[in-house]
C-alpha cells in the first residue's frame, strides 16, 4: 500500500506510455497486414499523390482535365461572347434534358444581349401560367419575367425518360461539384470507348472515366458542328464543352466579374491602410523603452 | 459634481453616465498593459471584430432569408443574385464564419501555451470555453440554414447520435428536431437559435473582458506586472494601434477569401439542395469540427463495450470540458511555456495532434482512419489529465525574471 502511494505518478505516467503503445501498436498491425484496398496506407499513399477516391466507389472518377478558364484568377473577367455561346449550346442541346430554374430571360441583359433581344429569346419559351379570371391554367409566350422553364414536369417524369437518373438542374452545377469548371468540361470531353474488358452496369453504356463508376446516363450530348455559331466559331466538340462551361459558371456566379473588380479595390485598399497602420505602430511604440 | 478630465458637453454626460472614464479603463489610457505583448495577444480584439462582422451581415441576411424547407435554398439564391451586395454579405458571412473559429482556435492555444488559463484568470478562462461552445452551436446551426445536402445531412447526423442516451435517446433526437426527422421543424428552430446565440455571446463577452480587467492581461513572460511601473504602458494609443494594425492584415485575409475564393471553406454539395432522399457518399462537417467530429466518431468498439456511440458523444463533449478544469490539473506556478522547455515540446505535439484528429474527421471511418483517429483522441485525453499534471509536479522550469524591464539574472531555477 505504501508502495502504492509513494509510487501513484510513476505507475500512472507508465500506464500512459502503455496505453498509447498499444494504440500505436494497433496501427502499426493494420499497416503491416492489411489487404491494399480502401482505408490502407498504399491507398492512402495514392489519395496523397492526388488521385481522388472517393469512399466505396469501385471505379473512382479521374481528375478533371484543368483548363485555364478566362474567369480564373483575382482578374478573371467572363468572355461574355463565349457565355452567349454557351448559352447557345445550352438552349439546342442541354435544355431537351436539364432545368435551369435560377436563370430569369430578364439576366441575358447580364450576357450582353439587349432587352429586345432578351424579350424575344423569351418569346420563343411558352409558359404555363394562371390561374386566370375562370380558375384555368393557359399557356402563354416567355416574358423578361419568366425563368427558363424546366423540360420535365417534375422527377418522376425526368428519371422515366432518362433511364432511371433525373438530369440534375445545370443553374449552380459549376459549384455543386468539386473543381466544377474544369468537372463539367471534362465530362462533356471525356467519352469515349470502353476498353476491352471494361464491365457496364447498365444497359446503357456511356464510357466516361470523368464520372465516379465511369459509366454515365447520358448520352454524349455534343457532336462537332451540332450548332452553327453566329459569330463563325468553328464548332468542334471542345470549343462547345469550354463554351457552355463558361456559360454555366456564369449562371452558378452571376457577380463573379463584379466581385473580381471589387476584390482588387478592397485589397489594393486595405494593403495600403495596413502599411500605413504599420508605420504609424512604428512611430507611436518608438517611445516605449525595451 | 464629480471630478473628472472631461468639459463641456462629454463633462455635462460624465456627470450623469461615467460611460467616458468606462471606455477611457477599458481600451483607452487608463487601462494599463503589459508592455511586451506580442501578436499573439491581437487575437482576443480580432475575434470581437470578427463577432461584431457576423452580426452587421447576419442581419442583413436575415432580411431576406426564408426559413423554410420549401424556401430557404431559394431564398439564398435569391440573395445571391438579386439582392444588391447580397453576394457580398453572404459571402462575407459564410467565410467570417471560419475566420471566427480560426481567430478564436489561435486565441485558446495562445492560452494554453502562455498559461492564461492560471491563476488568477481560471473564470476569465471558463468564459472564454463557453464563447466557444456558445460559437460551435451558432455555427452548427447557421450551417443548417442554406437547406443544401450538406446542411440536411449534417444535422441529421448529429442529431441522430443523441439516440445513444439511454432511455430517452430518441425522446432527445425528436425534441431537438422537433419532429421525427429533420425538415421544416427543425430548420425553423436551428434559425430561432442561431439568431439567439450570437447575443448570448455578446453578453458573455462583456463579462469576459471584464474578468480580463480585474487582473489585466497576461504577458509573454507569464509574470505579474505591477500596474505604473516601467512594465506596464497605457492600452491607447499602443495596443489601440496595433490591434488596428492586426484588423488590417486580417481585413486584407478576409477580402482574399471573399473576393477570389468565396467557397474554399464550404462544400460543393451544399449547393445541391437538399434531399431526404438521396445520401451524399461522404458527409463531413465545417473543417472548424473536424477534431471534433474524430473523437466523435473514435469508439467503434460496438462488439466489447454496450453503446459504443454514446462514448463517442461523452468524448466530444469531454474534449472540450477537459479544459475547464486544466487549471487545477497543470499546477505549475510558472505560467509561460518560455520558461517550461519540456511543456513546450508537449505543446507542440498536442498541436500536431489536434491536426491529426482533424485530418481523421475528414475521412471515412474506415482502414487505417479508425485507428489514427483513436490513437489521436487517446492522446489529447492523456494530454490534458496524466502529461499536464506530471508536467506540472515535476518539471525543472528555467529562472524567471522579475520583471519585464529586468533581464533574467542567474540565480536559483525556480522549482516548485
Ligand atoms: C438526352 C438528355 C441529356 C442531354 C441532351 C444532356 N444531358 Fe446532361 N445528363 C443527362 C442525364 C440523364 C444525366 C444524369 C447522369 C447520371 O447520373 O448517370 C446528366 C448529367 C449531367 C451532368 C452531371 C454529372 C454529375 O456529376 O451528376 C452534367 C454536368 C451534365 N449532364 C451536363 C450537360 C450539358 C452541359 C449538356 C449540354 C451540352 C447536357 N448535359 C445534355 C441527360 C442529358
Ligand atoms: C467570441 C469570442 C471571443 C472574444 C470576442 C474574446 C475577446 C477577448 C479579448 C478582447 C481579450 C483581450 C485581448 C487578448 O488578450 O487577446 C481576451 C482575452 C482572453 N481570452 Fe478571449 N475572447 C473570445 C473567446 C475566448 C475563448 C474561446 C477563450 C478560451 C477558451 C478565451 C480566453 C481568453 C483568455 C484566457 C484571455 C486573457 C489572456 C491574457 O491576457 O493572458 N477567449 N478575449
Amino acid at each position: 500500500m505504501d508502495f502504492l502511494k509513494k509510487n501513484v505518478d510513476k505507475i500512472v505516467a507508465l500506464l500512459t506510455v502503455m496505453v498509447l503503445a498499444l494504440f500505436a501498436l494497433r496501427i502499426a498491425l493494420f499497416l503491416t497486414f492489411s489487404p491494399a484496398g480502401e482505408g490502407t496506407f498504399r491507398y492512402w499513399m495514392y489519395d496523397v499523390l492526388g488521385i481522388e477516391a472517393a469512399a466505396g466507389e469501385e471505379r473512382p472518377a479521374l481528375p478533371p482535365n484543368q483548363v485555364a478558364w478566362p474567369f480564373d484568377g483575382p482578374l478573371g473577367q467572363y468572355d461574355m461572347a463565349s457565355v452567349r455561346r454557351g448559352l447557345q449550346v445550352y438552349r439546342e442541346s442541354c435544355s431537351a434534358c436539364h432545368g435551369l430554374n435560377q436563370i430569369a430571360f430578364r439576366n441575358l441583359t447580364e450576357i450582353g444581349y439587349s432587352e429586345g433581344a432578351a424579350k424575344e429569346i423569351a418569346a420563343e419559351y411558352t409558359v404555363t401560367d394562371g390561374p386566370d379570371a375562370y380558375g384555368d391554367m393557359f399557356e402563354r409566350a416567355g416574358r423578361l419575367t419568366d425563368y427558363f422553364p424546366s423540360p420535365f414536369a417534375n422527377q418522376n417524369a425526368a428519371m422515366a425518360a432518362n433511364s432511371g437518373a433525373a438530369p440534375p438542374d445545370l443553374s449552380l452545377i459549376t459549384k455543386a461539384r468539386g473543381d466544377g469548371p474544369n468537372y463539367v468540361y471534362s465530362i462533356l470531353t471525356g467519352y469515349g470507348d470502353a476498353p476491352d474488358g471494361f464491365e457496364f452496369n447498365s444497359d446503357v453504356t456511356n464510357y466516361n472515366p470523368y464520372f465516379p463508376t465511369w459509366e454515365i446516363l447520358m448520352m454524349a450530348p455534343l457532336f462537332e458542328d451540332m450548332v452553327e455559331y453566329q459569330d463563325g466559331t468553328e464548332a468542334n466538340v471542345e470549343q462547345m464543352a469550354a463554351d457552355v462551361t463558361n456559360f454555366l459558371m456564369w449562371t452558378a456566379e452571376p457577380n463573379l466579374d463584379d466581385r473580381h473588380k471589387m476584390g482588387f479595390k478592397v485589397t489594393a485598399y486595405m494593403v495600403v491602410l495596413t502599411i500605413l497602420l504599420f508605420f504609424s505602430m512604428r512611430v507611436i511604440w518608438r517611445r516605449v523603452k525595451k | 459634481m464629480a471630478k473628472h478630465k472631461y468639459t463641456g458637453i462629454m463633462g455635462w454626460i460624465e456627470d450623469r453616465l461615467p460611460i467616458f472614464s468606462l471606455l477611457d479603463n477599458a481600451v483607452g489610457t487608463g487601462y494599463h498593459t503589459p508592455k511586451n505583448l506580442n501578436y499573439w495577444w491581437n487575437f482576443g480584439s480580432l475575434a470581437g471584430f470578427a463577432l461584431v462582422i457576423q452580426i452587421i451581415t447576419g442581419i442583413i441576411l436575415a432580411m431576406y432569408y426564408n426559413p423554410s424547407a420549401a424556401g430557404a435554398f431559394e431564398s439564398i439564391e435569391h440573395i445571391m443574385r438579386d439582392v444588391n451586395y447580397g453576394w457580398l454579405m453572404r459571402y462575407v458571412h459564410s467565410n467570417g464564419g471560419s475566420l471566427f473559429f480560426l481567430v478564436v482556435f489561435i486565441h485558446v492555444f495562445r492560452g494554453l501555451y502562455y498559461g492564461s488559463f492560471k491563476a488568477p484568470r481560471e473564470l476569465l478562462w471558463m468564459l472564454g470555453l463557453v464563447i466557444l461552445l456558445l460559437m460551435m452551436m451558432t455555427a452548427f446551426t447557421g450551417y443548417v440554414l442554406p437547406w443544401g445536402q450538406m446542411s440536411f445531412w449534417a444535422a441529421t447526423v448529429i442529431t441522430e447520435f443523441f439516440s445513444a442516451i439511454p432511455g430517452v435517446g430518441t425522446d432527445v433526437v425528436e425534441w431537438l428536431r422537433g419532429s421525427f426527422a429533420v425538415d421544416n421543424a427543425t430548420l425553423n428552430r436551428f434559425y430561432s437559435f442561431h439568431y439567439l446565440f450570437p447575443f448570448l455571446i455578446v453578453g458573455i463577452v462583456i463579462v469576459h473582458i471584464w474578468a480580463l480587467h480585474v487582473h489585466g492581461s497576461g504577458n509573454p513572460k507569464g509574470i505579474n506586472v505591477k500596474k505604473g511601473t516601467s512594465d506596464t504602458i497605457p492600452f491607447h494609443p499602443f495596443y489601440t494601434v496595433k490591434d488596428l494594425f492586426g484588423m488590417g492584415v486580417f481585413i486584407v485575409i478576409f477580402a482574399v477569401l471573399v473576393f477570389y475564393y468565396p467557397n474554399l471553406m464550404s462544400h460543393p454539395d451544399n449547393y445541391i439542395p437538399a434531399n431526404p432522399g438521396v445520401t451524399p457518399p461522404h458527409i463531413v462537417p465545417e473543417w472548424y469540427f473536424l477534431p471534433f467530429y474524430a473523437i466523435l466518431r473514435a469508439v467503434t468498439w460496438e462488439h466489447l463495450i454496450p453503446n459504443a456511440k454514446l462514448w463517442g458523444v461523452i468524448a466530444m463533449a469531454g474534449s472540450i470540458m477537459i479544459l475547464f478544469v486544466i487549471p487545477w490539473i497543470d499546477k505549475s506556478k510558472v505560467r509561460s511555456m518560455t520558461f517550461r522547455p519540456l511543456s513546450r515540446i508537449f505543446f507542440w505535439i498536442m498541436v500536431a495532434d489536434v491536426f491529426l484528429l482533424g485530418v481523421v474527421g475528414a475521412m471515412p471511418v474506415d482502414g487505417i482512419w479508425i485507428y489514427l483517429g483513436q490513437f489521436g483522441t487517446a492522446y489529447y485525453f492523456l494530454h490534458f489529465t496524466v502529461i499536464l499534471y506530471l508536467l506540472g509536479k515535476y518539471e525543472k522550469t528555467r529562472p524567471l525574471p522579475k520583471s519585464i524591464s529586468e533581464p533574467v539574472i542567474r540565480s536559483e531555477p525556480v522549482i516548485q
